[in-house]
């Protein structure tokens, strides 16, 4: 017994052991070799003026704010183009996904066409396409393409009109107000259901209510909304921009692109493997009680074609979110370019700035993870 | 069990596989890098991914610039050859790293003498071999001849991690102009972005705009605005910790600015050993020990000034002839109105 104990705890300690005194080698070694070369180590940096500044910023930044502020706005430029692309490349892919298997031949083949092409050339070319090739040849602000005198595309970017609210903060708490009547609505639709079999139209109500609910307010609160739109302004003899508006800059844009075409390639993928694991007896089998196809759909393929589809899909979640690092290669201010790029150089500080970039990127990817391992056993077979 | 002895022993010997590393980490030795440089029979130098001027390689390989001349100076003080040397092309983000891990033993890459960058990262500058200062490109059809037409929204691109970013954002604030910094890590993509029409204005080193104007479209098209908002001294870089390379480095780029400074030439260098003037004779190694104090051969210096050239010839080849810059401007000697003024080699 004890013997068999030992055997099975010697290797596991023994590896443990190797792998903290690899680390501490390594620790050790750079420790050294820092002090040989006159480096000091620290995080003392991050409260230094960071005394550069950054193209694009959700937060309020300017030069004068510090290293860890630089950090945040790298690090929520990194979220935004990240949620941009995992919304698109879901729609996108959910789209592609099921006209893949649609009966109509040309649709079938138009998504095989754009699944085989995004899939199939590399990340970072398709970046380049799209910056240097696609938005880089489009006009100057002069001469930009004009969608009907609201919004201007152009070599600077895009710019589309601003939103402007009075009382937004009455609107925004009658949209929650809205989301909970929503979720009150269905609990009584399925209790209605379930009890009396009595069928009640929760979309068409929750529809009404996300509606009616929010525009009351502009009725009786007084909040209101106006655009303010972008104007073209000249700046010198043949330099002009545009001014108001809200610009969004050429290099999100492709980055934005190149990631939900690429990543929505590969969830198509999924969705389509999904939908063909459901067996096909369950499709007839809904059939033959009189669901109607968008209801066979509804309730019995796409429930056990989730639980096909939500593990690559995390996958493919992260893959995106990491792949948004390649930002650095086409100017986008994100985490790796403004930290891992200025802030490093300007601070010399290699060692704990990479650090720091990888550490965040592990918190993100784990994050995600773990959101998606919840919805995935929120729809995985409840064993009763 | 005989299958855990195994793997205990192989757990035994990659330990002590790893002590043993541990200890040629202790071995380091005082100036290292002189020691290996002669063993390895070349210099390790760091330059830029291509800037006309200052270094920059043809297509067959060669480099050529007036920073690749400080490594070739190097070379041929310490190994007699100008021509050993290994040129290893880096980004502005990779240069200092490149240089403090070991990479390279000298960073000659048109880099800014800071206060911080000279005593916060390991770093020592040697000396300055370009005065230099940020300027501003622009289209010549916007009509901008000067900095104050510079109105708000507009976009200037650069590289990053530069000082350059730093100045920009110092110039504007002061001016009170918003701006739109677009920074790109490699100097053909900050041109190519200025070409296309994505910036209005390209703002780095003056030397840095005259040398890419020569590789835009149509230079022609392009001013550089009169205003200079910086001082950027450019020069030479060692690592810290190790002095006598340091002095090594320091003396090889002064040698060639006293050399212009008493007439000698690659060409004439050997004819000035019977000079009458004793500094003369010092710098083309005819009397005195100036080596041996650099643990090197007396040739060192003749060595430089024939196989490289003094600071003169170096800047005609590199940045005079081929159109960069017409004239010397602050890089002319200190007899001459210019601010290249060496403590004397003696």
């Amino acid at each position: 017994m004890n013997s068999k104990k030992i055997k099975n705890y010697l290797p596991q300690i023994l590896t443990l052991l190797t792998i903290i005194l690899i680390f501490g080698f390594f620790t050790f070694n750079a420790q050294i070799n820092m002090d040989n070369r006159g480096i000091d180590f620290g995080f003392g940096f991050l409260k230094q003026e960071a005394s550069f500044d950054i193209q694009f910023s959700l937060i309020e930044y300017s030069g004068t704010d510090t290293y860890f502020r630089a950090y945040l706005v790298g690090l929520i430029n990194t979220l935004l183009v990240s949620v941009i692309g995992i919304f698109f490349c879901t729609i996108i892919g959910v789209i592609v996904g099921i006209a893949r298997l649609s009966p109509n031949y040309l649709v079938e083949k138009l998504a095989t066409i754009w699944v085989e092409f995004f899939r199939n050339i590399p990340l970072l070319l398709q970046l380049f396409f799209w910056y240097y090739a696609a938005l880089r040849a489009l006009p100057l602000p002069k001469d930009a393409v004009n969608f009907f005198d609201i919004s201007y595309l152009s070599v600077k970017g895009w710019y589309i009109p601003k939103f402007v609210w009075t009382n937004f903060s009455i609107f925004f708490y009658s949209v929650i107000v809205a989301a909970i009547s929503i979720f009150f609505i269905y609990r009584f639709a399925k209790k209605q259901r379930e009890e009396t079999g009595k069928y009640v139209p929760a979309f068409l109500l929750s529809f009404l209510t996300i509606i009616i609910v929010p525009a009351l307010t502009f009725l009786i609160a007084g909040v209101s909304l106006s655009f303010e739109y972008p104007v073209l302004s000249q700046m010198t003899k043949t330099i002009f921009n545009f001014k108001g508006g809200v610009g969004i800059p050429p290099e999100l844009m492709a980055l934005a692109l190149a990631l939900s075409l690429y990543t929505s390639t590969f969830i198509a993928e999924n969705v389509r493997a999904g939908i063909m694991g459901v067996g096909k007896g369950q499709k007839e089998a809904a059939a033959s009680i009189g669901l109607t196809t968008g209801q066979i759909l509804k309730l019995v393929v796409m429930p056990q074609a989730l639980r096909i589809i939500i593990p690559p899909t995390t996958n493919q979640y992260l893959n995106l979110t990491k792949n948004s690092s390649l930002a650095a290669a086409i100017a986008y201010p994100d985490l790796v370019l403004v930290f891992a790029g200025t802030a490093m150089m300007q601070t010399g500080r290699a060692i704990e700035i990479i650090s720091i970039t990888m550490l965040t990127y592990l918190t993100i990817s784990l994050s995600i993870s773990a959101l998606m391992n919840w919805y995935n056993k929120k729809v995985a077979i409840k064993e009763k | 069990m005989i299958k855990s002895l195994k793997s205990f022993t192989y757990l035994l010997v990659s330990v002590a596989l790893l002590i043993g590393l541990q200890s040629e980490a202790f071995a380091a030795k005082k100036s290292k890098t002189l020691k290996n440089t002669i063993k390895k029979d070349f210099v390790r130098c760091g330059v830029s991914q291509g800037l006309p001027g200052f270094s920059n390689a043809d297509a067959a390989g060669n480099w050529s610039g007036v920073d690749v001349d400080v490594c070739r100076a190097v070379a041929a003080a310490v190994l007699g050859d100008s021509g050993k040397v290994k040129f290893t092309p880096l980004s502005a983000k990779e240069r200092f790293t490149a240089l403090t891990s070991g990479e390279i033993d000298i960073l000659s890459r048109n880099t800014t003498w800071t206060l911080s960058r000279d005593a916060d990262i390991g770093l020592t500058f040697v000396g300055v071999n370009f005065y230099d200062g940020q300027g501003f490109m622009v289209r010549k059809d916007s009509g901008i001849t000067s900095v104050n037409q510079f109105k708000n929204g507009i976009s200037a691109c650069t590289n990053i991690g530069t000082t350059t970013e730093l100045n920009m954002r110092d110039f504007f604030n002061s001016k009170k102009i918003t701006y739109e910094p677009v920074a790109f890590e490699k100097a053909d993509e900050v041109v190519a972005a200025y070409d296309s029409g994505r910036c209005d204005t390209y703002t780095t080193d003056k030397s840095g705009l005259a040398a890419q104007r020569t590789k835009m479209k149509n230079p022609d098209e392009h001013i550089v605005l009169p205003e200079t908002i910086s001082k950027e001294p450019l020069g030479p870089v060692v690592r810290q910790g190790d002095s006598v390379w340091e002095d090594i480095v320091r003396w090889s780029l002064n040698v060639m600015i006293e050399a212009e400074e008493y007439g000698i030439t690659s060409a004439n260098a050997d004819s000035m050993k019977t000079s009458e003037n004793p500094q003369i004779k010092r710098l083309v190694g005819a009397e005195g020990e100036l080596g041996a104090a650099l643990g090197l051969g007396n040739d060192w210096s003749i060595n430089i000034i024939k196989q490289v050239g003094n600071y003169g010839e170096s800047y005609k080849r590199n940045i005079s002839d081929t159109g960069i810059l017409p004239n010397r401007g602050p890089n002319q000697l200190w007899t001459k109105g210019g601010l290249l003024y060496v403590p004397p080699a003696r």
